[in-house]
């Protein structure tokens, strides 16, 4: 009994520590951080002004709103074209050729992200791929502006998280029994009824998870905004960056990682809230 | 009398297998019609081809008179209890009764009534609000059925509905889903590979087997006259007994089996004489020391076991040339006295006996007794 639980200590060890040591210290170091600031004398003491700023400088919390909003949609548009995708594989395919697909599916993420995005710019700039050809059959006469625009990071935000959305999707729609899709259309369902009461209730924690994961993801890059979205579209990563870097402050950037945590979690609650759904549930 | 369900020289093939092979039956309105076959025969894909679910390679099904070629499972007056009944999940039982009305466009309070009705006639009054995994096997099996029964459909395809469920609730089931077919009148095709479900419940059932109809009948012309060799096998029970023709005409034939004992006995086929034939000999058509042996095809056995299984018990016995044969018990008290090691008589009209030709290769029946 007492061998066992010293196994089991040994076992734990490395994840306690790299929990302790990775995660929860340095994040405690920042809490700390982030509620002290200089008052008018320039002394470091306890404040509660870098969350004040937040919600008191429009151009903070309408980046973070601007943030949330883009990663709803590119949430959104992940999840249509992640169905599709994994109904694909999961039941039109022949079983041996959906290791394949998965596979392709996979592959754009061995390469870096950096790679990937950068990937997108040849292909969307004005001298690039797309405009060259667009230009070469007539389509356009002046090169179109398809790069630095929201529609363009949303699209790199959505191509970065598509692998997030189809592997759980296709994990929950393979324990899908064919009979109930054959058993709906038997008693008269439509496509577009059998997809909206049999498939995607099944699907459900699947789509929950996926969401979840390409929420955070896309809510915490900062590559494809910053490199796809350019100029004038600040997601809240950059203002983070900013404060840590551009301004050295890191007290008001470490109350801005709080509060991207904290919202972020807010805004993952509703949602679960608002599908009827338990974290456990979907986690399981 | 109406034909519900008419299929004509249907055929499939997968590859190079014939799953189907041209198939002809007619199912009159309000019967119950049972396809009877080994698992692999090609009863579910003739059933899935009814139900629409594929398309024949050749031949047509028509559904009270229309044809269905290219019309999808959605829009024909058919529907399928699956195998494992494909109940859905995450529904209750009212929304799964439900779920086709709706797509029918039915309004609201119509459905809430035809949805307690249809319960009330499957006998689950009240289930409305349970959920499918709170159901048994046996109420899950009503709900599947009240699911397709509630849409009114012309034909009602059931695909072994019953193999899931353990021996007793069966039983049991076979007697309510005959009763239930009598009281709301629709069409019922049964598929199973349960020679005892086929029978009870059926009005006429078809035996296949490598994609083929061998026969289709009354449960009673099957099991008194079978047409074909795999017929006699597969329904009920036969001892079969290898032996050579001596004489035959159309009607009768005398056997002489490869012990050396001479039969008259019912000729199923053509028969030459001097040919080898096989006779099938049902345990319940040999009377155990009969009174009279005049008529009958009489000879004596040692008794090597009792095999005592209630209402079903039989003796195992072998002829003096070594044949084993089972023979039927009758638990009335009159035979008590056997035990292993004596030889008793047995009789059995030529009437109740059946000879075809021998097979080149005959697929082995699992209960028939091995030479």
């Amino acid at each position: 009994m007492r061998r066992s639980r010293l196994i089991l200590w040994i076992f734990l060890a490395p994840v306690l520590m790299w929990l302790a040591l990775l995660i929860v210290l340095p994040h405690l170091d920042l809490l700390v951080m982030s509620f002290r600031a200089k008052d008018e004398y320039g002394k470091m003491g306890f404040s509660l002004r870098n969350y004040v700023t937040f919600f008191t400088e429009p151009i903070y919390w309408l980046t973070f709103v601007r943030t949330a909003v883009y990663s709803v949609i590119t949430t959104f548009f992940t999840f249509v074209l992640a169905m599709p995708v994994a109904f694909y594989i999961v039941k039109v395919v022949r079983p041996r050729f959906r290791g394949a697909l998965l596979t392709l599916v996979l592959l754009p993420f061995w390469v870096s992200e950096l790679v990937r995005v950068y990937g997108w710019m040849i292909l969307l700039r004005e001298s690039g791929v797309v405009n060259f050809l667009l230009k070469k059959i007539g389509l356009v006469d002046a090169p179109i502006r398809m790069l630095y625009t929201d529609a363009a990071m949303v699209m790199g935000l959505v191509y970065t998280s598509m692998l997030f959305m189809v592997v759980p999707v296709i994990s929950v729609m393979d324990s899908l029994d064919d009979s109930l899709i054959e058993a709906a259309c038997d008693l008269g369902g439509s496509t577009w009824s059998i997809w909206r009461e049999i498939i995607l209730p099944h699907c459900k924690p699947g789509i929950t998870s996926g969401a979840i994961v390409v929420f955070m993801l896309s809510l915490g890059n900062y590559l494809t905004p910053n490199l796809m979205g350019g100029k004038n579209s600040l997601w809240f990563t950059e203002q983070i960056y900013n404060q840590f870097i551009a301004s050295f402050n890191w007290n008001q950037g470490a109350a801005f990682g709080f509060l991207l945590l904290v919202l972020s979690s807010l805004i993952i609650w509703a949602g679960l809230r608002i599908s009827r759904q338990k974290l456990g549930e979907v986690a399981s | 009398m109406d034909i519900d369900l008419r299929v004509t020289r249907c055929t499939k093939t997968f590859g190079t297998f014939r799953a189907v092979d041209d198939v002809t039956f007619d199912v009159p309105a309000g019967s119950f019609f049972s396809i009877l076959g080994p698992s692999g025969c090609g009863k579910t894909t003739l059933l899935r081809m009814v139900a629409g679910f594929e398309e024949p390679d050749s031949g047509t099904i028509a559904i009270r008179g229309r044809d269905m070629r290219g019309v999808p499972p959605n829009r024909r007056p058919a529907n399928l209890v699956f195998q494992h009944l494909a109940l859905f999940p995450m529904m209750t039982v009212a929304g799964n009764i439900a779920f086709g009305l709706k797509r029918r466009k039915v309004d609201a309070k119509e459905i809430a009534r035809r949805t307690g009705d249809i319960l009330d006639r499957v006998g689950l009054p009240g289930y409305g609000d349970k959920r499918v995994d709170q159901l048994s096997g046996g109420q899950r099996q009503r709900v599947a059925i009240a699911r397709c029964l509630v849409l009114e459909p012309l034909v009602l395809l059931l695909d072994e509905p019953l193999g899931a469920l353990d021996l007793k609730l069966r039983e049991q089931m076979k007697v309510e889903l005959k009763k239930l077919q009598a009281k709301v009148g629709t069409t019922f095709v049964y598929i199973t590979h349960d020679q005892s479900e086929a029978l009870v419940m059926s009005d006429a059932v078809a035996v296949m087997n490598k994609g083929r109809f061998e026969q289709t009948g009354s449960p009673q012309d099957l099991y008194r006259s079978p047409e074909t060799p795999f017929v006699a096998r597969f329904v009920g029970e036969n001892n079969v007994w290898p032996g050579r023709v001596e004489t035959s005409d159309a009607r009768r034939a005398v056997i002489r089996t490869d012990e050396g004992l001479v039969f008259a006995v019912r000729a199923g086929a053509a028969l030459t004489p001097g040919s080898r034939a096989d006779l099938f000999l049902r345990p319940e058509a040999m009377r155990i020391e009969p009174r009279e042996t005049e008529g009958l095809n009489a000879f004596t056995v040692a008794v090597r076991t009792v095999l005592f299984d209630g209402a079903n018990s039989r003796l195992l016995t072998a002829t003096p040339g070594g044949r084993e044969l089972l023979v039927a018990l009758p638990q009335n008290r009159r035979f008590d006295h056997i035990e292993p090691g004596q030889n008793i008589s047995v009789g059995w009209h030529p009437e109740s006996g059946v000879c075809f030709p021998a097979e080149g290769t005959v697929p082995d029946a699992p209960e028939e007794p091995r030479p």
